[in-house]
């Protein structure tokens, strides 16, 4: 996928200049650092008591946090997906989750975002071991505009936050959209013979140039934006789905417990389409490669999720074609 | 609200938190004896002498905070809260039974818990998230947290150690139960924390040693925190796992017991040998 051509805030920068513009105002509200660098330079201004950099140390983090929130704060803690979701974990599930806390986990190279920092700081499995944790809020903005609005939004909300962002900037989503509401999926795009379900930048963008690719073929995609992964909108899904025979899911994670799990549980027993998934299949990254590149490898791009939805639409491909086959098995076209 | 330190009125309430320890651990799933017999002073002297408590409103604003890091002894802060009036000592006798609330480690619902613990390395970073949170509400509010001495092997312990020196919380205070052993052995034998004063006082923290079943000596310690003004404070009680059960006493077998009849009347019997002499017990 190209670089945007013009300066765009990565959503992260997004996020912290709507918290720095928020914290002001908001005597709860505390941001903790573990030497992210992102409020590098930063002038805190009058709340500058309330930014804390812990060092390197997610653990302590995630325990500090819990204890600001359980006296009346709103911590918005600061680190990498990998780090948030897998090193801090335990502290996490026992010290926020299971207590129900406002802690809003602000979680950066999300994906395949860290690129060629390779596996150890990329995070693929953040969605799912989130999502598995009881109390917690699990979004994953598409643009930087979405972004603002969720931190705007989390304050509002009651128990503990995730919220997934990348690494470096991407493109504003395509037309007038709205800003999404925590919890309610976003019809970005209707269409009567496909739905294609999707959460995050890329996803979002590949599902939208995927419609428009299949549009001049006479195949008419829905696409819905699952910013919100947990609570799932099962309303607005099953209602996106209905009619539909096939329902594809697109997501920067690998295949188990991400977006793919969550609509395909939602969605059994209540519809009858066919649900393909496309994300990460289960193998570490070996590629080195920017964050574009690593995304054209697993076809999570406009013309990867086409591929998908015209095998799946093909009747000569079918029964042969199964969730567990991937693009990569078939080469797609790269991006331009 | 505190009391003075009465030695005699503190050892009281100390053999009556240990008669219902002993109880608890001869009941119908036993219980984490060792580690709760040796924190019983510094908790009798946490919850009758320093700390402002409200057992009628455990959530009164004006309270400090207190969180058992090593929640395996839990039976031991029960007991406390019990004898402190949180609730109604006979609540013990459910402890660990389909219904009660009272979790082999410690949980919200029961009234005096501030926070869930259990699993190792948790309580002193979330006892930094208290303190910062008192330092920026320029509140007068102190955080107390008793971790043991095993517990001092898990690394998140030290995260947060490091960073509550530097930032100079010393509205913290953290006790460590040293009673020299861990589940299966002597901390010393199984990954050493000696020299441990001098590890925290590195640390930033302002450090002393007490004997940790004098309670009086314990009450009188943590009478005068912050002990160096812009450190937080810790204090090494040097204690005995199953203290006051003279055939587990200060062996890694007391970790975990449950009484049988004959074994229960015998812990019984000396602790009945070791009551103060002012009538109690």
């Amino acid at each position: 996928m190209a670089e945007p051509a013009v300066k765009i805030p990565a959503a992260r920068e997004a996020y912290r200049d709507e918290l720095l513009a928020m914290l002001p105002d908001d005597p709860r509200l505390v941001c903790l650092d573990t030497d992210t660098g992102l409020f590098a330079g930063v002038d805190f201004a009058s709340a500058a008591e309330r930014y804390v950099d812990v060092g390197i140390g997610e653990q302590n983090l995630m325990g500090m946090a819990a204890g600001l929130a359980a006296s009346g704060f709103i911590p918005f803690v600061n680190t990498m997906a990998a780090f948030a979701s897998t090193r801090a974990l335990e502290a996490v599930k026992i010290d926020i989750a299971y207590n129900n806390l406002p802690v809003r986990i602000m979680a950066t190279h999300g994906g395949l975002a860290a690129g060629h920092l390779g596996p150890t700081h990329q995070a693929l499995e953040d969605l799912a071991v989130m999502r598995a944790l009881p109390n917690m809020t699990v979004v994953v903005p598409a643009d930087p505009a979405a972004t603002r609005s969720v931190v705007r939004q989390s304050v509002d909300v009651p128990g503990p936050l995730y919220v997934r962002m990348g690494r470096k900037a991407t493109p504003p989503l395509p037309g007038a959209v709205p800003a999404p509401r925590i919890g309610e999926a976003q019809l970005l795009r209707d269409g009567q013979d496909v739905l294609v379900v999707c959460c995050g930048p890329h996803p979002v963008l590949a599902a939208h140039g995927a419609a428009a690719l299949l549009d001049a073929e006479g195949v008419r995609c829905a696409v819905l934006n699952m910013h919100t992964l947990k609570p799932l909108d099962t309303t607005g899904l099953a209602s996106a789905a209905a009619g539909k025979t096939l329902v594809v899911t697109v997501e920067e994670h690998w295949r188990s417990g991400g977006l793919g799990d969550a609509v395909s549980d939602a969605l059994s027993g209540v519809a009858s389409a066919r649900v393909i998934r496309l994300g990460v299949p289960d193998t570490f990254s070996t590629t080195v490669g920017g964050h574009a590149e690593l995304l054209d490898e697993f076809g999570i791009n406009a013309a990867g999720v086409a591929s998908v939805i015209r095998r799946a639409l093909d009747p000569s491909t079918r029964p042969g074609w199964t969730t567990s086959d991937h693009p990569r098995a078939h080469p797609v076209p790269r991006a331009q | 609200m505190n009391e003075l330190v009465d030695s005699t009125a503190l050892a009281g309430h100390a053999h009556r938190i240990r008669q219902r320890i002993v109880d608890v651990c001869a009941g119908a799933e036993g219980g984490h004896l060792g580690g709760s017999m040796s924190v019983v002073e510094v908790l009798t002297a946490l919850y009758f002498s320093v700390m402002k408590v409200y057992p009628d409103r455990p959530d009164h604003p004006d309270r400090d905070v207190f969180l058992l890091s090593k929640g395996h002894g839990a039976i031991g802060l029960y007991a406390t809260l019990a004898e402190r009036g949180y609730f109604p000592a006979a609540e013990l006798d459910g402890f660990g039974q389909t219904g009660s609330r009272l979790m082999a480690h410690p949980v919200r619902a029961v009234p005096g818990v501030e926070l869930p613990t259990g699993s190792l390395g948790h309580g002193l970073p979330l006892a930094a998230g208290f303190a910062l949170a008192s330092r920026l509400r320029r509140s007068s509010r102190r955080t107390f947290v008793v971790m043991g001495d095993g517990e001092l092997q898990e690394g998140s312990v030290w995260e947060a150690a490091m960073r509550a020196g530097s930032l100079g919380l010393d509205n913290l205070v953290a006790i460590v139960d040293r009673n020299g052993l861990q589940l299966s052995g002597l901390t010393e034998e199984i990954s050493p924390l000696e020299p441990l004063n001098e590890r925290w006082c590195t640390f930033g923290w302002a450090v002393r040693d007490v004997a940790g079943h004098d309670v009086a000596e314990v009450a009188k310690a943590l009478a005068d925190v912050p002990w160096t003004p812009g450190r937080p404070s810790v204090l090494i009680a040097r204690t005995t796992k199953g203290e006051g059960v003279p055939f587990l006493a200060g062996q890694a077998r007391s970790h975990y017991v449950k009484f049988s009849e004959k074994q229960h009347a015998r812990a019984r019997a000396a602790l009945r040998r070791q009551a103060p002499g002012d009538g109690h017990g």
